[in-house]
């Protein structure tokens, strides 16, 4: 255990460098960052001095750690637009993020665990191969146009729940379900394979012999062991769902950090892009060791093998 | 084997996998209706008709009959405007995932084949870009370059080769055991020829399957970032942001978002089955 936890610190921060120098590098893609910073029309002498103002002349392994040093303090300096820090402005945005994301893995959830079992109960079965349908066309649809037509659905139509805004519950339906079924397929998927291979496991048979009620060989004896597969790579999917969620937001102007940040990327305030991605690709670190960890707690074949 | 009977076996095969070949066939009509798009759409894609601006679809009441799929805000035709819209989300899907590729593909050769060195070096890479939410990551790309065909292609291509170099390694990691390729060692063959002739021939399957998943991603991607209006830039017509403009009036016109979605949706599904039936008929096990 000692040395897997180990491993996992240095992975960690070995891939926050690398995060922070492509956060670095985004400022520098195109060469001279002054030219994005500054307006069109500034002049040769204005460039100059905020050049030097931002430590732009400075040799790029200097600038990078000037960079590294603030990041790891939460500096990215002041937002062009807001006179604030950048880092607090998107971290102000954050919790909508969050709600919205769990909100959407809560209700997957809720739709996916239930139709992945029932699919394996009785694999190629009509309804199996109904959720099989549904799952690859589910797969092929872009998380935007599915947005929009629920709100053609549900707030054109029907008129039950608003098109967008935030703030009480029935604003949260409609993006929570959009980010839902976005994730439904994948999280069915996995799901029914888990279960159908465990259930052709020697201990099922066991204690179906031993006259267990199929509810419980399905829910306790089966399904909790088919529990920590979904689990691992739901966890490593954790960034697919945070890019769902991105996209929602943007379809539902739901006041998180993705509809902040493409804002900011339309009034070119890059310390704020710089700040988001930043933010964002660190969160997706973290959930995946929390993951990692979790699992290597549960599951005593990785515990013990340290 | 005789020829009849192998033809016999190929058209079994295709029996069984007939879903994929029919979403093949539809697919093909998808592509050859965007490459001939200047002779096939009823209507220029950029001529505006003010008089007849939000027109509904044909078969609803106010439809005119020369716009099937209804008009735009500034009365352009919606069929057409799809129909030449294929064309952009077309080409930049296949060029985007050309380039990942060609990224992609020789790093995970050199992270399998070579030593632990470079191995680690470039999965350590590959799991920090795997890190990144890649949506944002193309948004933010974008934003620093602007926002053109050519730039959307390299900003697709950049962020998504890691998925070509992480299954090319797990292959030739896998291939690097077999017997073929230590005899091949073992009578002198050079390690770029051994490379060329006998390990990259082995990983056209899982290359192919991978394009065909990466092509269906590329068109949504594309698709979002033009949305956005940050892809390709009106008037030019995409699907994307045929979506984002008719967003604007989707509460009284459905049309104008309802179509060009659907168009993305199609293709994306389309892909996605042929994809399928490629990864079966590459499959070993399925010519049993």
């Amino acid at each position: 255990m000692k040395r897997f936890l180990v491993h996992q610190c240095v992975q960690l921060i070995v891939v926050c460098l690398g995060i922070s120098i492509i956060t670095f590098l985004l400022l520098h893609l195109k060469g001279d960052p002054v030219t994005l910073l500054l307006p069109l029309d500034a002049g040769k002498e204005e460039m100059a001095s905020f050049r030097r103002l931002m430590g732009f002349d400075q040799p790029l392994y200097v600038q990078y750690v000037r960079f590294l040093l603030g990041a790891i303090r939460g500096n990215f300096g002041m937002s062009l637009y807001m006179k604030k820090s950048a880092f607090a402005l998107v971290l102000e945005r954050m919790p909508a993020t969050l709600l919205l994301t769990f909100a959407g893995l809560f209700l997957s959830l809720v739709l996916a665990i239930p139709l992945g079992i029932i699919s394996a109960m009785r694999p190629y079965s009509l309804l199996d191969n109904l959720c099989t349908t549904l799952a690859v066309g589910g797969q092929a649809m872009p998380i935007f146009w599915l947005g929009i037509m629920l709100i053609l659905l549900f707030s054109v139509r029907l008129h039950w729940l608003p098109a967008s805004g935030f703030g009480t519950w029935s604003h949260l339906v409609l993006p929570a379900m959009t980010l839902g079924f976005f994730l439904v397929p994948l999280t069915m998927r996995l799901v029914r394979s888990g279960m159908l291979e465990v259930l052709s496991q020697d201990y099922v048979r066991t204690a179906r012999a031993k006259g267990v009620s199929e509810r419980d060989v399905l829910l306790k004896h089966a399904f909790r062991n088919a529990a920590i597969p979904v689990i691992t790579i739901l966890g490593l999917q954790f960034g697919q769902l945070l890019g769902g969620a991105i996209v929602t937001e943007t379809v539902y102007a739901w006041p998180g950090v993705a509809t902040f940040t493409v804002t900011a990327i339309r009034n070119s305030d890059f310390p704020v892009v710089q700040a988001a991605v930043f933010l964002l690709a660190l969160c997706i670190v973290v959930v995946n060791l929390v993951v990692d960890l979790l699992v290597g707690m549960i599951d005593p074949r990785i515990r013990l093998e340290g | 084997m005789s020829k009849p009977l192998a033809l016999r076996k190929t058209l079994r095969l295709l029996w069984r996998l007939k879903l994929a070949v029919v979403a093949g066939i539809l697919l093909l009509g998808i592509v050859c209706t965007a490459i001939l798009a200047a002779v096939v759409a009823p209507c220029d894609p950029l001529a505006t008709d003010i008089a007849a601006r939000l027109r509904p679809p044909r078969w609803l009441e106010g439809g005119r009959p020369e716009y099937l799929l209804g008009t735009d805000q500034v009365g352009r035709d919606i069929l057409s405007r799809i129909i030449f819209g294929g064309q952009v989300s077309l080409l930049v899907g296949t060029l985007a995932v050309l380039l990942s590729a060609v990224i992609g593909i020789p790093l995970g050769l050199a992270a399998g084949y070579s030593g632990r060195m470079a191995d680690t070096v470039i999965s350590t890479f590959v799991n920090i870009m795997l890190t990144f939410p890649f949506v944002l990551l193309a948004l933010a790309v974008i934003a620093v370059l602007g926002p053109s065909f050519t730039n959307m292609i390299i900003v697709l291509g950049i962020t998504n080769w890691p998925l070509y170099t992480r299954v090319v390694r797990a292959e030739v990691l896998r291939l690097k055991e077999r017997e073929f390729i230590m005899a091949a060692r073992a009578l002198g063959m050079g390690h770029l020829r051994l490379i060329a002739r006998q390990i990259f021939p082995n990983l056209a399957s899982a290359v192919v399957v991978i394009s065909s998943v990466l092509v269906a991603r590329m068109i949504i991607l594309e698709s979002f970032l033009s949305f956005l209006g940050l892809g390709i830039q009106p008037p030019t017509p995409s699907w994307g942001g045929m979506l984002g403009e008719g967003k604007d009036y989707m509460l009284l016109r459905w049309w104008l978002a309802t179509f060009p979605g659907l168009a993305i949706f199609l293709t994306t599904l389309l892909i996605n089955l042929v994809g399928d039936g490629l990864r079966d008929w590459l499959d070993p096990a399925m010519h049993v």
